[in-house]
């Protein structure tokens, strides 16, 4: 690709794209809302600049609309958008058909929805060359696949998209989005819906592709240490505008505008990051621990919950007629949680660990193994017993938007566990929750709204609240803030850590992601494929990992491999 | 695959089983005597009745009978009605009638409901799609015969452009009014369906891909839309098959169609037990081999079926 | 990280302050009413000119139902309703609608003939959604071999299309000599109850799985309590639609049954014995098949649109934030 000369006798360089005092504005049945504000920044040949925000700060709009594929009640209502030198703002269909494809491509978030399910990958990757004009027979086809690190390509063309996983349909994206080579690409969140480990994989291979290619980059995250990581230019985005950009590490290094400071300082990968530093250069963790504290109980802590050779088996039906196979989703587990600590089971998907959460809860019986809570086997508990456990633990789950009822407000979601448990009466249960709700850090008035009137963050503190309702000893969260922003992650996970220190509570942390546990966790379970590969307290954990997939996980983290001064941020 | 339409299979076997069954009871297992009571006002001799009981295994206890009758069926010996016809011929006969008139329906509604509907999904919300809906939803809402009255006053009387009737002349001209009151209510489901589908379609993910891609927009609209939009429609049209063959009963009784649906009212008026038992029993087997062909077009229009399960 | 482009100056840009102020993190909602999605449905709903119109028509319906008397002066189940001598007349003064052939007056008939259509399509729904409802959640919530035999057992009122089905079950000695309207809503329910388990099925399949449901189950709630507590609630809007639209379809179907000369019987009015004795005066007179057809259509018609507009004011997708 031509590289345009070295800036340094102060010729200009023309941007590859230019972004220029953008707005865009939705139209909704509530009237016409502005989702993105005199928006700047550009992107030179070659070059990966990330765009970085939480939900709703516009980072997909302004990316989305540089190739044409706003929703249909949006429109570009001001600014302009420059594609090598031409104005594309409001250019016609017939010319953002052309530079679809060979001059802007495009690799989207989610790799289920986004290939279409009747057709076979081939044909999908083939009618991308026919389109843009360049040869599509099977060997061409096949190439584009394998460049973008699918094996076995000839035969993976022929198959459908469900038979493929997760991160091979990521892949085939790719070689869809690359497959023309275009100038740009612009890649949507590509791994966020991947397990870590095929994260960084892809988004390696990416990288190679686009180097040998020339291909400039915008990359779209929420992730700041992914951002950091992989762009040379980030730009950090808040409400429809930008905030702040520039260099990658001087933004991390020295934040100005204060969302970016407060980005910086919460998300967990530069967080895990930070820690991880400092400790090489000999720091002590807690000081660094941006705000939540761990408790290291008095004296000797006892076991709350022992697990012992805990094996789940379920049987799937496979092949024809009902022969029926085997898959152990859980092969003899064991560990301990301490009381008044925090454990986290970490793992990548399929691996066991949320039905190793759910075996807890009592939601699923174990094939064999036992689990004892404060020295009671708890799979002998029958009837009121088994109702009288279920006080003592309870869940928090991962969607705020599904765990709580759309049809109760938000009183009789927090009082349910009292009135099944017929605890107190009408007065004594409205004043528990008055009680909870201020807990959380929410106001009383909430009690007579409904689910779908609060935020992700909110929502998920009514469901702490809930589940401190019983006063139960343990809490197993379930990936409990993987579905928030990072910021009231960082919000939920500190309220989290406060009412442990006050309460006493017991955590079990059910996540994949590895960096949210150093923060957070005293004591760390790795699992994968069922089997629990490494346990130990976190610090032992980080800094001496005794297996290889351990390393892999920890390798895995966004942002591992910056080079962080190592001061405190 | 296979294993798909095994399974379907088998969950249709014992429906057919269960419906003739209940077919068989509601005709034939009734309080007092079946045959006295079809003969009503003008009884014959004794000796009459009792060779029609024998003849009809009424003379059996009634899993017998019903079994015996089974037996009959599946291999196409339906007996003969009252005045001693074999009733595989009058079948014979009125069957391919009904057949064509529900084909051609079947077409009718096929091609227009998908036609019109892809139009109003393409352009929803505006004036074409609220004329079509406001169709669509007057073509529900006025029944068959009303459809039929109007039709065959206005188009086969009035203006002359049809034959009001169809009488003993059974060809594609006579038919064509009846097949378009026939079709007149599926062809509004189908739009709305074709709509909705398509409409869907047009927000996925997938086709906000192959825009990305560079493909021309007409190439997205049939590869990708409707192309996966068809999957429900396919699926109505095949179950509406049964239902056409069975529901055409109102459009025969108007434009006089010799038809299935036609007989049938006769022998029920006549009280002609085995002769309805036989047209419904063929009508429900027509129904379930229909259910499974609607499964194996599914299954080959959804390759998630295929493979999966 | 590359080394590629390290010769380009990358500009530090820092927007500032007053132009992009900050929030609070996840700051708490405001003053108005608390709303939930049923209130938010219905100020969605109330906005529709399907709905105002459909809702107008059938409260219109309702009150004619009940209260015929207030629409004419004539009343059918009198003695001299019917006058001979004044037998096809076109529509006029005395009868806006004109008479049919034994001279009675159409207008009266269709006013009348709306409480027993009406209340067939009423009592019909009532029951096939306690039926098919009850069936369907079960089926759907539970699963497994119950799901199983319910599934079966509505194929097997599947495979009978309407009408065929009404013939032959009319043909029966005890439905035939016990014409009424309670025989008829009780075919129709009979052949109608699978679609509302089908739809109810599904809605509750889909909820099934949700974490609410998982989450009252963690705290103790028994499986019946989340049925009917969370599951039902929260699967209520596709059976309200449903509803609505079959209890148009169902009067559409009386009147078909009507016509085929198994409906309801001679002695009650309604819409579908008028268009039965209709049909043989077709040719002469028009108008006695007409204006009751147009009754029914329209009774129908607004059903039909009301279903539709809580259906785009229930959508889920619509009200996605």
């Amino acid at each position: 690709m031509n590289e345009v000369p070295n800036a340094s006798g102060g010729q200009e360089e023309r941007p590859l794209l230019e972004i220029k005092d953008l707005e865009i504005e939705f139209t909704t049945a509530g009237g016409t809302a502005k989702a993105v504000r005199k928006v700047n920044f550009t992107v030179m040949p070659g070059e990966t600049v990330a765009i970085v925000g939480e939900s709703g700060s516009g980072k997909s709009t302004s990316a989305l609309a540089a190739i044409g594929l706003l929703a249909k009640n949006g429109r570009v209502s001001g600014g302009q958008i420059i594609f090598d030198g031409e104005d594309i703002t409001h250019v016609s269909e017939k010319r953002m058909i052309e530079l679809r494809g060979n001059s802007i491509g495009m690799v989207p978030q989610d790799p289920m929805s986004n290939l279409n399910p009747v057709w076979k990958i081939g044909f999908q990757v083939k009618e991308t060359l026919k389109a843009n004009g360049l040869p599509s027979g099977p060997k061409d086809v096949a190439e584009a696949l394998s460049n973008a690190g699918l094996p076995d390509a000839e035969r993976r063309a022929k198959q459908y998209p469900h038979e493929f996983s997760g991160g091979m349909r990521q892949r085939a994206l790719i070689a869809i989005g690359l497959s023309c080579q275009p100038r740009l690409l612009i890649a949507d969140e590509p791994t966020s819906a991947l397990d870590v480990t095929v994260q960084r994989q892809i988004l390696d291979h990416l990288e190679k592709m686009t180097e040998e290619l020339g291909t400039a980059v915008l990359l779209i995250t929420h992730d700041l240490g992914l951002a950091a990581e992989r762009a040379q230019k980030v730009v950090v985005m808040y409400k429809g505008q930008v905030v702040e950009s520039g260099p990658a590490l001087e933004l991390l290094r020295n934040p100005q505008h204060p969302y970016t400071k407060r980005l910086v300082s919460a998300a967990p990968s530069l967080a895990s990051r930070r820690i991880q530093v400092a400790k090489e250069a000999g720091l002590e963790s807690e000081e660094l621990l941006s705000g939540s504290e761990t408790v290291h109980a008095k004296g000797k802590p006892d076991a709350v919950l022992k697990i012992k050779d805990l094996t789940k088996v379920f049987k799937l039906r496979e092949g024809a007629f009902g022969r029926k196979t085997d898959f152990t989703a859980v092969d003899k587990v064991s560990f301990e949680v301490m009381r008044g600590t925090t454990t986290a089971v970490v793992g990548e998907s399929g691996s066991g660990k949320s039905t190793v959460a759910r075996m807890v809860l009592g939601l699923e019986t174990p094939t064999s193994g036992n689990i004892t809570f404060d020295g009671v086997d708890v799979s002998t508990l029958k009837g009121p017993d088994a109702l009288k456990f279920r006080r003592r633990v309870q869940p928090i789950f991962q969607d705020p938007y599904g765990s709580l009822d759309p049809m109760f407000n938000i009183f009789r979601t927090i009082e349910e566990p009292l009135r099944v448990h017929k605890v107190g009466d009408k007065a004594s249960r409205e004043k528990k929750v008055r009680e909870l709700l201020d807990a959380v850090a929410l106001p009383a008035s909430m009690m007579r709204r409904y689910p779908n009137e609060l935020s992700g963050g909110q929502r998920q503190r009514v469901a702490i609240a809930r589940a401190l309702a019983l006063d139960p000893e343990v809490i197993i969260c379930d990936e409990a803030v993987s579905a928030l922003d990072v910021l009231v992650q960082d919000q939920v996970l500190n309220l989290l850590a406060n009412l442990q220190s006050d309460l006493g509570l017991t955590y079990l942390f059910i996540t994949h992601d590895l960096a949210v546990v150093r923060q957070i966790a005293d004591d760390v379970c790795v699992m994968e494929r069922g089997k629990l590969v490494e346990t130990g307290t976190t610090d032992s954990v980080f800094e001496n990992p005794q297996q290889e997939y351990t390393q892999k996980l920890l390798d895995a983290i966004p942002g591992a491999r910056l080079l962080l001064p190592p001061e405190v941020a | 695959m296979l294993r798909y339409l095994g399974r379907r299979l088998l969950q249709i076997i014992p429906v057919f089983f269960g419906v003739t069954l209940l077919v068989y009871a509601m005709v034939f297992a009734v309080p007092g005597d079946p045959i006295r009571a079809m003969f009503g006002e003008k009884q014959p001799s004794d000796a009459v009745i009792n060779a029609l009981r024998a003849q009809y295994n009424l003379d059996q206890p009634f899993f017998v009978q019903y079994f015996l009758f089974l037996k009959n069926l599946l291999s196409f010996n339906l007996g003969v009605d009252f005045t001693g016809r074999p009733i595989a011929d009058i079948l014979a006969q009125v069957y391919p009638v009904t057949m064509q008139l529900a084909i051609m329906a079947l077409v009718i509604e096929a091609v227009f409901g998908i036609a019109a509907g892809l139009i109003a999904g393409l352009n929803k919300g505006k004036f074409f799609d609220a004329t079509l809906l406001v169709v669509s939803l007057l073509l529900i809402s006025v029944p068959t015969f009303v459809i039929g009255f109007v039709l065959q006053l206005v188009i086969g009387l009035q203006l002359g452009w049809a034959r009001p009737t169809v009488g003993s002349t059974v060809d594609f001209n006579s038919l064509i009014l009846p097949a378009i009151v026939l079709a007149s209510v599926s062809f509004a489901y189908i739009l709305r369906l074709t709509r909705t589908s398509v409409a869907e379609g047009m927000d996925a993910d997938y086709v906000r891909t192959a825009t990305a891609k560079g493909l021309s927009r007409g190439r997205v609209i049939t590869v990708h839309v409707l192309r996966n939009s068809l999957i429900p429609v396919v699926t109505f049209l095949g179950a509406d098959l049964g239902n056409l063959m069975g529901g055409a009963i109102v459009t025969e009784a108007i434009f006089n169609v010799p038809g299935v649906g036609n007989k049938l009212y006769q022998s029920i008026i006549r009280g002609e037990g085995p002769t309805i038992v036989a047209i419904v029993s063929l009508l429900v087997l027509v129904f379930v081999i229909s259910n499974l062909v609607v499964d194996l077009l599914y299954a080959w229009l959804d390759p998630r079926i295929r493979y999966d399960k | 990280m590359t080394n590629k482009n390290n010769h380009r100056v990358i500009e530090h840009y820092v927007a500032p302050l007053d132009e992009t102020p900050l929030a609070a993190v996840d700051s708490t909602v405001t003053e108005d009413a608390p709303s939930s999605l049923w209130k938010e449905a219905w100020v969605n709903l109330r906005t529709r000119p399907l709905f105002i119109v459909s809702a107008f028509l059938i409260i219109l319906i309702a009150v004619v139902s009940l209260f015929p008397q207030l629409f004419t002066p004539l009343d059918p189940n009198k003695p001299n309703f019917c006058d001979l001598g004044s037998a096809l007349q076109g529509p006029s003064g005395a009868h806006f609608f004109g008479t049919d052939g034994q001279g009675c007056d159409i207008y009266a008939k269709t006013i009348y003939g709306a409480r027993a259509s009406v209340a067939v399509g009423l009592v019909t729904t009532i029951f096939v959604v306690i039926i098919g409802g009850a069936l369907g959640a079960i089926a759907g919530f539970f699963g497994g071999w119950v799901d199983s035999v319910l599934a079966r057992l509505g194929d097997i009122f599947f495979a009978l299309p309407l009408v065929l089905g009404a013939l032959v079950i009319f043909q029966m000695p005890l439905f035939r000599d016990h014409r009424g309207i309670l025989s008829v809503v009780a075919v129709l329910s009979l052949l109608g109850w699978p679609n509302i388990a089908r739809i109810t099925r599904g809605a509750v399949l889909s909820v099934r799985n949700a974490a609410y449901i998982t989450a009252s189950t963690a705290l103790g709630v028994s499986k019946w309590g989340s049925l009917i507590r969370h599951a039902l609630p929260n699967s209520l809007a596709p059976i309200i639609v449903v509803a609505t639209v079959s209890l148009g379809t169902f009067i559409v179907a009386e009147a078909t049954l009507s016509f085929l000369g198994i409906g309801l019987p001679q002695e009650l009015m309604s819409w579908g014995q008028a268009i039965f004795d209709a049909r043989t005066q077709l040719r002469t007179n028009p108008s006695v098949l007409l204006y009751p057809s147009a009754a029914l259509c329209i009774t129908v018609l607004s059903f039909i649109m009301l279903g539709d507009a809580l259906r785009d004011a229930l959508d889920p997708k619509a009200r996605k934030k």
